[in-house]
Protein backbone atom coordinates (compact mmCIF):
# COMPACT_ATOMS: atom_id res chain seq x y z
CA UNK A 1 0.00 0.00 0.00
CA UNK A 2 2.86 2.14 0.73
CA UNK A 3 6.53 2.18 -0.48
CA UNK A 4 8.57 1.98 3.27
CA UNK A 5 11.27 4.16 1.70
CA UNK A 6 9.40 7.50 2.14
CA UNK A 7 8.57 6.41 5.71
CA UNK A 8 10.06 8.03 8.71
CA UNK A 9 9.37 5.43 10.66
CA UNK A 10 12.32 3.40 9.83
CA UNK A 11 14.70 1.03 12.59
CA UNK A 12 17.05 4.00 13.46
CA UNK A 13 13.50 5.97 14.90
CA UNK A 14 11.59 2.76 16.03
CA UNK A 15 15.03 1.64 17.76
CA UNK A 16 15.88 4.64 19.56
CA UNK A 17 12.13 5.14 20.05
CA UNK A 18 12.09 1.69 21.97
CA UNK A 19 15.23 1.04 23.04
CA UNK A 20 16.40 4.95 23.91
CA UNK A 21 19.72 5.62 25.30
CA UNK A 22 20.78 7.90 27.98
CA UNK A 23 17.08 8.14 29.29
CA UNK A 24 16.95 9.36 32.83
CA UNK A 25 17.51 12.25 34.88
CA UNK A 26 20.26 13.25 36.90
CA UNK A 27 20.61 14.63 40.49
CA UNK A 28 22.23 16.96 41.05
CA UNK A 29 23.43 18.01 37.26
CA UNK A 30 25.29 21.48 35.66
CA UNK A 31 22.10 22.79 34.14
CA UNK A 32 18.93 21.28 33.60
CA UNK A 33 16.41 22.16 31.18
CA UNK A 34 12.79 21.18 29.48
CA UNK A 35 10.47 22.44 26.89
CA UNK A 36 7.05 21.36 25.43
CA UNK A 37 6.36 20.99 21.34
CA UNK A 38 2.91 23.20 21.87
CA UNK A 39 1.51 22.12 18.22
CA UNK A 40 1.56 18.48 19.71
CA UNK A 41 2.88 18.18 23.85
CA UNK A 42 6.29 16.84 22.95
CA UNK A 43 8.15 17.48 26.28
CA UNK A 44 11.69 17.18 26.71
CA UNK A 45 13.90 17.61 29.75
CA UNK A 46 17.97 17.06 28.89
CA UNK A 47 20.22 16.91 32.33
CA UNK A 48 24.03 17.75 31.84
CA UNK A 49 26.50 17.39 34.11
CA UNK A 50 29.62 19.13 32.67
CA UNK A 51 33.48 18.17 33.61
CA UNK A 52 36.36 19.72 32.08
CA UNK A 53 34.39 22.01 29.68
CA UNK A 54 33.16 18.83 28.40
CA UNK A 55 29.61 16.60 28.46
CA UNK A 56 30.59 14.21 30.88
CA UNK A 57 27.78 12.70 31.28
CA UNK A 58 23.72 13.03 29.51
CA UNK A 59 20.06 12.29 29.81
CA UNK A 60 16.86 12.99 28.73
CA UNK A 61 13.40 12.47 30.10
CA UNK A 62 10.16 13.46 28.55
CA UNK A 63 6.75 11.75 26.63
CA UNK A 64 5.89 12.22 22.77
CA UNK A 65 6.04 10.89 19.58
CA UNK A 66 8.56 8.51 18.20
CA UNK A 67 10.51 11.52 16.18
CA UNK A 68 10.58 13.85 19.35
CA UNK A 69 12.05 10.98 21.99
CA UNK A 70 14.24 9.13 19.04
CA UNK A 71 15.65 12.53 18.45
CA UNK A 72 16.51 13.33 21.50
CA UNK A 73 18.11 10.08 22.40
CA UNK A 74 20.34 10.04 19.28
CA UNK A 75 21.42 13.75 20.16
CA UNK A 76 22.07 12.54 23.52
CA UNK A 77 24.75 9.92 22.12
CA UNK A 78 25.88 12.71 19.58
CA UNK A 79 26.90 14.85 22.10
CA UNK A 80 28.11 12.46 25.40
CA UNK A 81 32.34 13.69 25.64
CA UNK A 82 31.73 16.95 23.10
CA UNK A 83 33.08 20.29 24.39
CA UNK A 84 30.38 22.66 25.34
CA UNK A 85 31.92 24.85 22.44
CA UNK A 86 31.50 22.02 20.18
CA UNK A 87 27.89 21.47 21.54
CA UNK A 88 26.81 24.92 20.78
CA UNK A 89 27.64 24.86 17.41
CA UNK A 90 25.60 21.50 16.49
CA UNK A 91 23.41 22.62 13.49
CA UNK A 92 19.79 21.44 12.63
CA UNK A 93 21.79 19.45 9.31
CA UNK A 94 24.07 18.18 11.48
CA UNK A 95 21.35 16.18 14.07
CA UNK A 96 19.10 15.79 10.64
CA UNK A 97 22.73 13.94 8.89
CA UNK A 98 22.71 11.77 12.07
CA UNK A 99 19.22 10.76 12.07
CA UNK A 100 19.84 10.28 8.35
CA UNK A 101 16.22 10.22 7.46
CA UNK A 102 14.26 13.22 5.50
CA UNK A 103 12.83 14.81 8.09
CA UNK A 104 9.33 16.53 6.16
CA UNK A 105 8.53 20.23 7.35
CA UNK A 106 5.75 18.42 9.35
CA UNK A 107 8.18 16.71 11.53
CA UNK A 108 11.05 19.64 11.79
CA UNK A 109 9.92 21.08 15.11
CA UNK A 110 9.24 17.03 16.63
CA UNK A 111 12.93 16.28 15.43
CA UNK A 112 14.64 19.76 16.92
CA UNK A 113 12.96 19.84 20.05
CA UNK A 114 15.40 17.80 21.81
CA UNK A 115 18.46 20.04 20.30
CA UNK A 116 16.88 23.03 21.52
CA UNK A 117 16.25 22.26 24.92
CA UNK A 118 20.04 21.01 24.85
CA UNK A 119 21.18 24.91 23.70
CA UNK A 120 18.88 26.55 25.43
CA UNK A 121 20.27 24.87 28.68
CA UNK A 122 23.82 25.21 27.60
CA UNK A 123 23.15 29.08 27.34
CA UNK A 124 20.34 30.08 30.06
CA UNK A 125 18.24 30.65 28.45
CA UNK A 126 14.55 31.18 29.86
CA UNK A 127 12.93 30.50 27.30
CA UNK A 128 14.22 28.10 24.06
CA UNK A 129 11.72 28.97 21.31
CA UNK A 130 11.77 32.24 20.29
CA UNK A 131 15.51 32.92 20.54
CA UNK A 132 16.29 29.23 18.92
CA UNK A 133 13.29 29.09 16.70
CA UNK A 134 15.83 28.17 13.50
CA UNK A 135 18.74 26.68 15.97
CA UNK B 1 -53.82 6.77 -8.83
CA UNK B 2 -51.53 8.45 -5.82
CA UNK B 3 -48.18 9.67 -7.05
CA UNK B 4 -45.97 8.29 -4.64
CA UNK B 5 -42.84 9.96 -3.78
CA UNK B 6 -39.72 7.56 -3.25
CA UNK B 7 -37.91 8.00 -0.17
CA UNK B 8 -34.40 9.55 -1.74
CA UNK B 9 -31.34 7.29 -0.53
CA UNK B 10 -28.50 8.99 0.41
CA UNK B 11 -26.30 9.26 -2.52
CA UNK B 12 -22.67 9.67 -1.42
CA UNK B 13 -21.39 9.20 -5.08
CA UNK B 14 -23.19 11.76 -6.24
CA UNK B 15 -22.18 13.96 -3.16
CA UNK B 16 -18.52 13.24 -3.77
CA UNK B 17 -18.66 14.46 -7.05
CA UNK B 18 -19.68 17.87 -6.19
CA UNK B 19 -16.38 18.17 -3.81
CA UNK B 20 -13.13 18.29 -6.08
CA UNK B 21 -10.75 18.37 -3.60
CA UNK B 22 -11.93 14.97 -2.32
CA UNK B 23 -10.78 13.62 -6.12
CA UNK B 24 -7.26 15.34 -6.28
CA UNK B 25 -4.29 13.27 -7.12
CA UNK B 26 -1.21 13.34 -4.74
CA UNK B 27 2.04 11.31 -6.20
CA UNK B 28 2.02 7.64 -5.38
CA UNK B 29 -0.47 8.08 -3.22
CA UNK B 30 -4.12 5.92 -2.94
CA UNK B 31 -7.20 8.61 -3.23
CA UNK B 32 -7.55 11.06 -0.60
CA UNK B 33 -9.66 9.92 2.58
CA UNK B 34 -10.50 12.90 4.35
CA UNK B 35 -11.75 12.05 7.99
CA UNK B 36 -10.86 15.39 9.71
CA UNK B 37 -13.98 17.58 9.22
CA UNK B 38 -14.29 18.30 12.93
CA UNK B 39 -12.11 20.66 12.18
CA UNK B 40 -13.09 22.01 9.33
CA UNK B 41 -15.14 20.44 6.17
CA UNK B 42 -14.51 20.41 2.37
CA UNK B 43 -16.70 22.60 0.28
CA UNK B 44 -18.58 21.75 -2.41
CA UNK B 45 -17.92 23.41 -6.35
CA UNK B 46 -21.17 25.68 -5.89
CA UNK B 47 -19.41 27.54 -2.63
CA UNK B 48 -16.11 27.59 -4.31
CA UNK B 49 -17.93 29.00 -7.54
CA UNK B 50 -20.20 31.42 -5.09
CA UNK B 51 -16.76 32.70 -4.12
CA UNK B 52 -15.28 33.97 -7.57
CA UNK B 53 -18.74 35.16 -8.82
CA UNK B 54 -19.51 36.71 -5.67
CA UNK B 55 -15.89 38.66 -6.49
CA UNK B 56 -16.22 38.82 -10.41
CA UNK B 57 -19.86 40.10 -10.26
CA UNK B 58 -21.29 41.13 -7.15
CA UNK B 59 -18.25 42.53 -5.35
CA UNK B 60 -18.96 46.50 -3.01
CA UNK B 61 -19.25 47.30 0.50
CA UNK B 62 -22.24 47.06 1.93
CA UNK B 63 -24.82 48.87 3.15
CA UNK B 64 -25.98 52.63 1.91
CA UNK B 65 -24.08 51.99 -1.22
CA UNK B 66 -26.55 53.67 -3.58
CA UNK B 67 -25.83 52.05 -6.71
CA UNK B 68 -26.75 48.68 -8.19
CA UNK B 69 -23.42 46.69 -7.30
CA UNK B 70 -23.84 47.96 -3.49
CA UNK B 71 -27.41 46.86 -3.26
CA UNK B 72 -27.03 43.64 -4.98
CA UNK B 73 -24.75 42.85 -1.95
CA UNK B 74 -26.25 43.96 0.63
CA UNK B 75 -29.44 41.92 -0.90
CA UNK B 76 -27.46 39.30 -1.16
CA UNK B 77 -25.95 39.40 2.36
CA UNK B 78 -29.10 40.14 4.21
CA UNK B 79 -30.89 37.37 2.22
CA UNK B 80 -28.44 34.81 4.06
CA UNK B 81 -29.85 36.20 7.39
CA UNK B 82 -33.02 35.18 6.68
CA UNK B 83 -31.45 31.76 5.24
CA UNK B 84 -29.66 31.29 8.61
CA UNK B 85 -33.09 32.08 10.59
CA UNK B 86 -34.82 29.58 8.81
CA UNK B 87 -32.23 26.97 9.05
CA UNK B 88 -31.82 26.95 12.53
CA UNK B 89 -35.94 28.03 12.74
CA UNK B 90 -35.12 31.45 14.42
CA UNK B 91 -37.96 33.50 15.08
CA UNK B 92 -36.50 36.46 13.81
CA UNK B 93 -33.18 37.54 11.06
CA UNK B 94 -32.51 39.84 13.61
CA UNK B 95 -31.44 37.34 15.90
CA UNK B 96 -28.66 36.14 13.65
CA UNK B 97 -25.03 37.90 13.87
CA UNK B 98 -22.37 37.34 11.46
CA UNK B 99 -19.11 36.71 13.09
CA UNK B 100 -16.03 35.00 11.88
CA UNK B 101 -16.37 31.89 13.82
CA UNK B 102 -17.75 29.86 16.75
CA UNK B 103 -14.79 31.11 19.18
CA UNK B 104 -15.93 34.70 17.63
CA UNK B 105 -19.19 34.26 18.49
CA UNK B 106 -18.65 33.24 22.25
CA UNK B 107 -15.90 35.78 23.03
CA UNK B 108 -18.82 37.94 22.03
CA UNK B 109 -21.26 37.42 24.80
CA UNK B 110 -18.92 36.36 27.07
CA UNK B 111 -17.54 40.65 26.52
CA UNK B 112 -20.68 42.17 25.57
CA UNK B 113 -23.46 40.08 27.70
CA UNK B 114 -20.58 39.53 30.62
CA UNK B 115 -19.80 43.00 31.19
CA UNK B 116 -23.13 44.21 31.05
CA UNK B 117 -24.55 41.57 33.68
CA UNK B 118 -21.97 39.80 35.48
CA UNK B 119 -21.07 40.92 39.23
CA UNK B 120 -18.41 39.84 41.66
CA UNK B 121 -18.94 36.44 42.95
CA UNK B 122 -22.00 34.99 40.16
CA UNK B 123 -21.10 31.97 39.07
CA UNK B 124 -20.58 31.71 35.71
CA UNK B 125 -20.91 27.32 34.75
CA UNK B 126 -19.30 25.22 31.98
CA UNK B 127 -18.09 21.26 31.77
CA UNK B 128 -14.93 20.12 31.45
CA UNK B 129 -15.74 18.57 27.86
CA UNK B 130 -15.96 21.89 26.29
CA UNK B 131 -13.77 23.21 23.18
CA UNK B 132 -10.70 25.44 24.94
CA UNK B 133 -12.70 28.28 23.10
CA UNK B 134 -15.75 27.90 25.29
CA UNK B 135 -13.84 27.98 28.68
CA UNK B 136 -11.11 30.95 28.14
CA UNK B 137 -13.53 33.51 27.27
CA UNK B 138 -14.85 32.78 30.70
CA UNK B 139 -11.76 32.62 32.51
CA UNK B 140 -11.06 36.23 30.80
CA UNK B 141 -14.31 37.90 31.63
CA UNK B 142 -14.34 36.12 34.99
CA UNK B 143 -10.92 37.43 35.39
CA UNK B 144 -12.56 41.10 34.65
CA UNK B 145 -15.95 40.91 36.46
CA UNK B 146 -14.55 39.09 39.45
CA UNK B 147 -17.12 36.42 38.44
CA UNK B 148 -16.32 32.47 39.70
CA UNK B 149 -16.21 29.36 37.56
CA UNK B 150 -18.25 26.15 38.49
CA UNK B 151 -17.06 23.14 36.29
CA UNK B 152 -19.73 20.61 35.32
CA UNK B 153 -17.48 17.39 35.07
CA UNK B 154 -17.49 14.06 33.22
CA UNK B 155 -17.64 10.39 33.90
CA UNK B 156 -15.09 8.15 32.41
CA UNK B 157 -17.43 6.86 29.74
CA UNK B 158 -16.90 10.78 28.69
CA UNK B 159 -20.29 11.64 29.14
CA UNK B 160 -21.62 14.58 31.42
CA UNK B 161 -21.99 13.85 34.84
CA UNK B 162 -25.08 14.89 35.93
CA UNK B 163 -25.16 15.09 39.31
CA UNK B 164 -22.50 17.95 39.37
CA UNK B 165 -24.54 19.74 36.93
CA UNK B 166 -27.47 19.57 39.11
CA UNK B 167 -25.39 20.76 42.31
CA UNK B 168 -24.08 23.47 40.06
CA UNK B 169 -27.34 25.09 39.07
CA UNK B 170 -28.74 24.52 43.18
CA UNK B 171 -26.19 27.89 43.17
CA UNK B 172 -27.75 29.76 40.56
CA UNK B 173 -25.19 30.37 38.08
CA UNK B 174 -25.77 33.42 35.98
CA UNK B 175 -24.59 31.85 32.78
CA UNK B 176 -24.48 27.69 31.73
CA UNK B 177 -22.23 27.43 28.60
CA UNK B 178 -22.32 23.79 27.24
CA UNK B 179 -21.19 21.83 23.62
CA UNK B 180 -24.28 20.05 22.03
CA UNK B 181 -21.39 17.47 20.74
CA UNK B 182 -17.87 17.56 22.16
CA UNK B 183 -15.21 17.96 19.31
CA UNK B 184 -12.71 15.31 21.07
CA UNK B 185 -14.90 12.61 22.33
CA UNK B 186 -18.48 12.75 19.88
CA UNK B 187 -20.28 12.73 22.83
CA UNK B 188 -24.14 14.48 22.44
CA UNK B 189 -25.60 16.02 25.34
CA UNK B 190 -28.78 16.94 26.59
CA UNK B 191 -28.45 20.16 25.89
CA UNK B 192 -32.83 20.95 25.41
CA UNK B 193 -32.87 19.38 29.35
CA UNK B 194 -30.01 20.97 30.79
CA UNK B 195 -31.04 24.62 29.46
CA UNK B 196 -34.43 23.46 30.77
CA UNK B 197 -32.94 22.97 34.10
CA UNK B 198 -30.55 26.43 33.74
CA UNK B 199 -33.55 28.46 33.10
CA UNK B 200 -35.25 26.85 36.18
CA UNK B 201 -32.01 27.76 38.08
CA UNK B 202 -32.54 31.79 36.41
CA UNK B 203 -29.25 31.55 33.87
CA UNK B 204 -28.43 32.54 30.54
CA UNK B 205 -27.63 29.06 28.37
CA UNK B 206 -25.26 29.30 25.59
CA UNK B 207 -24.35 26.24 23.32
CA UNK B 208 -21.60 25.71 21.76
CA UNK B 209 -23.11 24.35 18.01
CA UNK B 210 -19.66 23.99 16.13
CA UNK B 211 -19.61 20.08 15.72
CA UNK B 212 -23.58 19.99 16.31
CA UNK B 213 -25.22 22.31 13.62
CA UNK B 214 -23.34 21.03 10.60
CA UNK B 215 -24.73 17.33 11.30
CA UNK B 216 -28.07 17.30 12.82
CA UNK B 217 -31.35 19.15 12.57
CA UNK B 218 -30.49 21.93 15.30
CA UNK B 219 -33.82 23.87 15.94
CA UNK B 220 -33.23 26.40 18.40
CA UNK B 221 -37.00 27.43 19.52
CA UNK B 222 -37.04 23.78 20.52
CA UNK B 223 -33.90 23.94 22.41
CA UNK B 224 -34.96 27.32 24.08
CA UNK B 225 -30.80 28.42 23.93
CA UNK B 226 -30.49 32.24 24.46
CA UNK B 227 -27.24 31.80 22.23
CA UNK B 228 -25.90 29.20 19.75
CA UNK B 229 -22.71 29.45 18.24
CA UNK B 230 -21.10 27.83 15.35
CA UNK B 231 -19.04 28.05 12.43
CA UNK B 232 -19.72 27.83 8.72
CA UNK B 233 -16.26 26.40 7.80
CA UNK B 234 -17.24 23.19 9.28
CA UNK B 235 -20.35 22.87 7.18
CA UNK B 236 -19.04 23.74 3.71
CA UNK B 237 -19.16 27.16 4.16
CA UNK B 238 -15.81 29.10 3.92
CA UNK B 239 -13.74 29.95 6.22
CA UNK B 240 -14.51 33.79 7.82
CA UNK B 241 -18.19 33.54 8.24
CA UNK B 242 -19.76 32.10 11.07
CA UNK B 243 -22.99 32.99 12.77
CA UNK B 244 -24.17 33.85 16.33
CA UNK B 245 -27.70 33.57 16.96
CA UNK B 246 -28.98 34.84 20.03
CA UNK B 247 -32.42 35.42 21.57
CA UNK B 248 -33.59 39.35 20.36
CA UNK B 249 -34.85 40.09 23.77
CA UNK B 250 -31.21 39.75 25.39
CA UNK B 251 -29.24 41.01 22.38
CA UNK B 252 -31.51 44.03 22.93
CA UNK B 253 -29.62 44.15 26.38
CA UNK B 254 -26.42 43.79 25.16
CA UNK B 255 -23.89 46.11 24.96
CA UNK B 256 -21.90 46.50 21.43
CA UNK B 257 -18.44 43.90 21.53
CA UNK B 258 -16.52 46.26 19.15
CA UNK B 259 -17.03 49.70 18.06
CA UNK B 260 -16.75 51.31 14.75
CA UNK B 261 -18.78 51.54 11.49
CA UNK B 262 -22.02 49.95 11.30
CA UNK B 263 -22.98 49.49 14.81
CA UNK B 264 -23.70 53.31 15.11
CA UNK B 265 -26.93 55.09 15.59
CA UNK B 266 -25.51 58.42 15.73
CA UNK B 267 -21.67 59.26 16.42
CA UNK B 268 -20.61 62.63 17.81
CA UNK B 269 -17.08 63.15 19.50
CA UNK B 270 -18.15 62.76 22.93
CA UNK B 271 -21.25 60.09 23.12
CA UNK B 272 -22.28 57.48 20.31
CA UNK B 273 -25.75 55.79 20.06
CA UNK B 274 -26.05 52.06 19.18
CA UNK B 275 -27.37 50.48 16.25
CA UNK B 276 -30.16 48.10 17.20
CA UNK B 277 -29.65 44.42 16.57
CA UNK B 278 -28.11 42.56 14.85
CA UNK B 279 -26.06 45.59 13.30
CA UNK B 280 -24.57 46.56 16.64
CA UNK B 281 -22.44 43.65 16.94
CA UNK B 282 -21.29 43.88 13.49
CA UNK B 283 -18.82 46.75 13.33
CA UNK B 284 -17.17 47.40 10.04
CA UNK B 285 -16.91 45.28 6.86
CA UNK B 286 -18.10 42.28 7.02
CA UNK B 287 -16.98 38.67 5.53
CA UNK B 288 -19.45 39.47 2.84
CA UNK B 289 -18.30 37.15 0.28
CA UNK B 290 -17.88 34.42 2.80
CA UNK B 291 -21.49 34.90 4.17
CA UNK B 292 -22.83 34.25 0.74
CA UNK B 293 -20.99 31.50 -0.05
CA UNK B 294 -22.35 30.32 3.52
CA UNK B 295 -25.68 30.69 2.28
CA UNK B 296 -25.14 28.17 -0.69
CA UNK B 297 -23.46 25.67 1.50
CA UNK B 298 -26.93 25.69 3.31
CA UNK B 299 -28.96 25.46 0.54
CA UNK B 300 -26.40 22.66 -0.62
CA UNK B 301 -26.92 21.30 2.68
CA UNK B 302 -30.90 21.87 3.15
CA UNK B 303 -31.16 19.97 -0.48
CA UNK B 304 -29.60 16.70 0.82
CA UNK B 305 -31.85 17.32 4.38
CA UNK B 306 -29.68 17.49 7.58
CA UNK B 307 -31.92 14.24 8.92
CA UNK B 308 -30.56 12.01 6.89
CA UNK B 309 -26.90 13.19 7.13
CA UNK B 310 -27.55 12.61 10.64
CA UNK B 311 -28.43 9.27 9.87
CA UNK B 312 -25.89 8.34 7.61
CA UNK B 313 -23.57 9.76 10.07
CA UNK B 314 -24.62 8.02 12.71
CA UNK B 315 -24.67 4.94 10.56
CA UNK B 316 -20.80 5.23 9.49
CA UNK B 317 -19.98 6.55 12.53
CA UNK B 318 -21.08 2.66 14.39
CA UNK B 319 -19.62 1.12 11.02
CA UNK B 320 -16.26 3.06 12.63
CA UNK B 321 -16.62 1.99 15.76
CA UNK B 322 -17.00 -1.60 14.81
CA UNK B 323 -13.86 -1.25 12.79
CA UNK B 324 -11.56 0.63 15.40
CA UNK B 325 -12.67 -2.26 17.92
CA UNK B 326 -10.90 -5.17 15.30
CA UNK B 327 -7.81 -3.07 15.55
CA UNK B 328 -5.13 -4.88 18.14
CA UNK B 329 -3.92 -2.24 20.60
CA UNK B 330 -6.73 0.70 20.08
CA UNK B 331 -8.60 2.12 22.32
CA UNK B 332 -11.56 4.40 21.83
CA UNK B 333 -11.56 7.41 24.51
CA UNK B 334 -14.86 8.67 25.57
CA UNK B 335 -18.71 6.95 24.81
CA UNK B 336 -18.34 3.38 23.63
CA UNK B 337 -21.38 3.10 21.69
CA UNK B 338 -23.48 4.91 18.68
CA UNK B 339 -25.88 5.94 22.01
CA UNK B 340 -25.86 9.97 22.07
CA UNK B 341 -22.70 9.74 20.07
CA UNK B 342 -21.63 11.67 17.01
CA UNK B 343 -19.54 10.17 13.99
CA UNK B 344 -16.21 11.39 15.59
CA UNK B 345 -13.78 8.68 16.88
CA UNK B 346 -10.72 9.60 19.47
CA UNK B 347 -8.74 6.98 20.26
CA UNK B 348 -5.78 5.68 21.38
CA UNK B 349 -3.38 3.18 20.28
CA UNK B 350 -0.34 0.91 22.85
CA UNK B 351 2.98 2.26 22.22
CA UNK B 352 2.38 4.00 19.42
CA UNK B 353 2.06 8.01 19.89
CA UNK B 354 -1.07 9.65 18.42
CA UNK B 355 1.05 11.92 16.42
CA UNK B 356 2.97 9.08 14.90
CA UNK B 357 -0.37 7.45 14.63
CA UNK B 358 -1.86 10.26 12.40
CA UNK B 359 1.35 10.39 10.51
CA UNK B 360 1.98 6.85 9.82
CA UNK B 361 -2.14 7.27 8.33
CA UNK B 362 -1.07 10.30 6.25
CA UNK B 363 1.41 8.41 3.95
CA UNK B 364 -1.90 6.28 3.42
CA UNK B 365 -3.83 9.54 2.50
CA UNK B 366 -5.76 9.18 5.21
CA UNK B 367 -6.17 12.64 6.70
CA UNK B 368 -7.24 12.54 10.85
CA UNK B 369 -6.12 15.07 13.49
CA UNK B 370 -3.49 14.35 16.71
CA UNK B 371 -3.37 16.06 19.13
CA UNK B 372 -5.62 17.61 22.42
CA UNK B 373 -8.27 19.24 19.67
CA UNK B 374 -8.67 22.29 22.01
CA UNK B 375 -9.96 19.85 24.63
CA UNK B 376 -6.95 19.86 27.14
CA UNK B 377 -8.87 19.54 30.52
CA UNK B 378 -11.52 16.82 29.55
CA UNK B 379 -8.53 14.88 27.96
CA UNK B 380 -6.52 15.31 31.11
CA UNK B 381 -10.29 14.37 32.79
CA UNK B 382 -9.86 10.49 31.15
CA UNK B 383 -6.36 10.34 31.82
CA UNK B 384 -5.03 10.97 28.40
CA UNK B 385 -2.51 13.77 26.99
CA UNK B 386 -3.46 13.13 23.32
CA UNK B 387 -5.48 11.17 20.61
CA UNK B 388 -5.89 10.58 17.38
CA UNK B 389 -9.56 11.54 16.30
CA UNK B 390 -11.39 10.48 12.97
CA UNK B 391 -14.63 12.36 12.11
CA UNK B 392 -16.72 11.30 9.21
CA UNK B 393 -19.16 13.75 7.28
CA UNK B 394 -21.81 13.52 4.16
CA UNK B 395 -19.29 12.95 1.88
CA UNK B 396 -17.22 9.95 3.47
CA UNK B 397 -18.11 6.66 2.81
CA UNK B 398 -17.46 2.88 4.00
CA UNK B 399 -14.33 2.60 2.09
CA UNK B 400 -12.56 5.99 3.44
CA UNK B 401 -13.09 3.95 7.05
CA UNK B 402 -11.80 0.80 5.76
CA UNK B 403 -9.35 2.43 4.57
CA UNK B 404 -8.50 4.09 8.43
CA UNK B 405 -8.24 0.58 9.84
CA UNK B 406 -5.94 -0.77 7.40
CA UNK B 407 -3.72 2.00 7.91
CA UNK B 408 -4.17 1.58 12.04
CA UNK B 409 -3.17 -1.79 11.59
CA UNK B 410 0.09 -0.70 9.46
CA UNK B 411 0.69 1.34 12.41
CA UNK B 412 0.41 -1.16 14.73
CA UNK B 413 2.68 -3.65 12.80
CA UNK B 414 5.08 -1.15 12.48
CA UNK B 415 5.59 -0.71 15.84
CA UNK B 416 4.90 -4.26 17.36
CA UNK B 417 6.97 -5.68 14.58
CA UNK B 418 6.55 -9.32 16.38
CA UNK B 419 2.67 -9.31 16.70
CA UNK B 420 2.57 -9.16 12.95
Amino acid sequence: MNDATDSIYREIILEHYKNPKNRGTLDPADFTYEDVNPLCGDEVRIDVRVADGKVSEIRFSGRGCAVSQASASILTEMVEGQSLEDVKSIGKEELFDEIGIPISPARVKCALLGLKVLKAGLYGLDHASDELEDI
Amino acid sequence: MTMTTAVPTFDTASIRADFPILHQARPGKPPLAFLDSAASSQKPQAVIDTLTGYYAETNANIHRGVYDLSERATHAFEQVRRQTAQFLNAASPREIVFVRNTTEAINLVAQAWGRANLQPGDLIVFSTMEHHSNIVPWQLIAEQTGARLGFIGVTGDGRLDLDSFDALMAQEPKLVAITQVSNALGTVNPVKDLAAKAHAAGAVVLVDGAQSVPHMPVDVQDLDCDFLAFSGHKMLGPMGAGVLYGKKALLDTMPPYMGGGSMIRKVTLEKTTWADVPARFEAGTPSVGDVIGFGVALTYLDSIGMANIWQHEMELGGYMLDALRDVPGLHLIGPQDMTDRAGVASFIMDGVHPHDVAAILDEDNVAVRAGHHCAQPVLSALGVHSTTRASVYLYNTQDDVDRLAASLRRAYGIFHPSDR
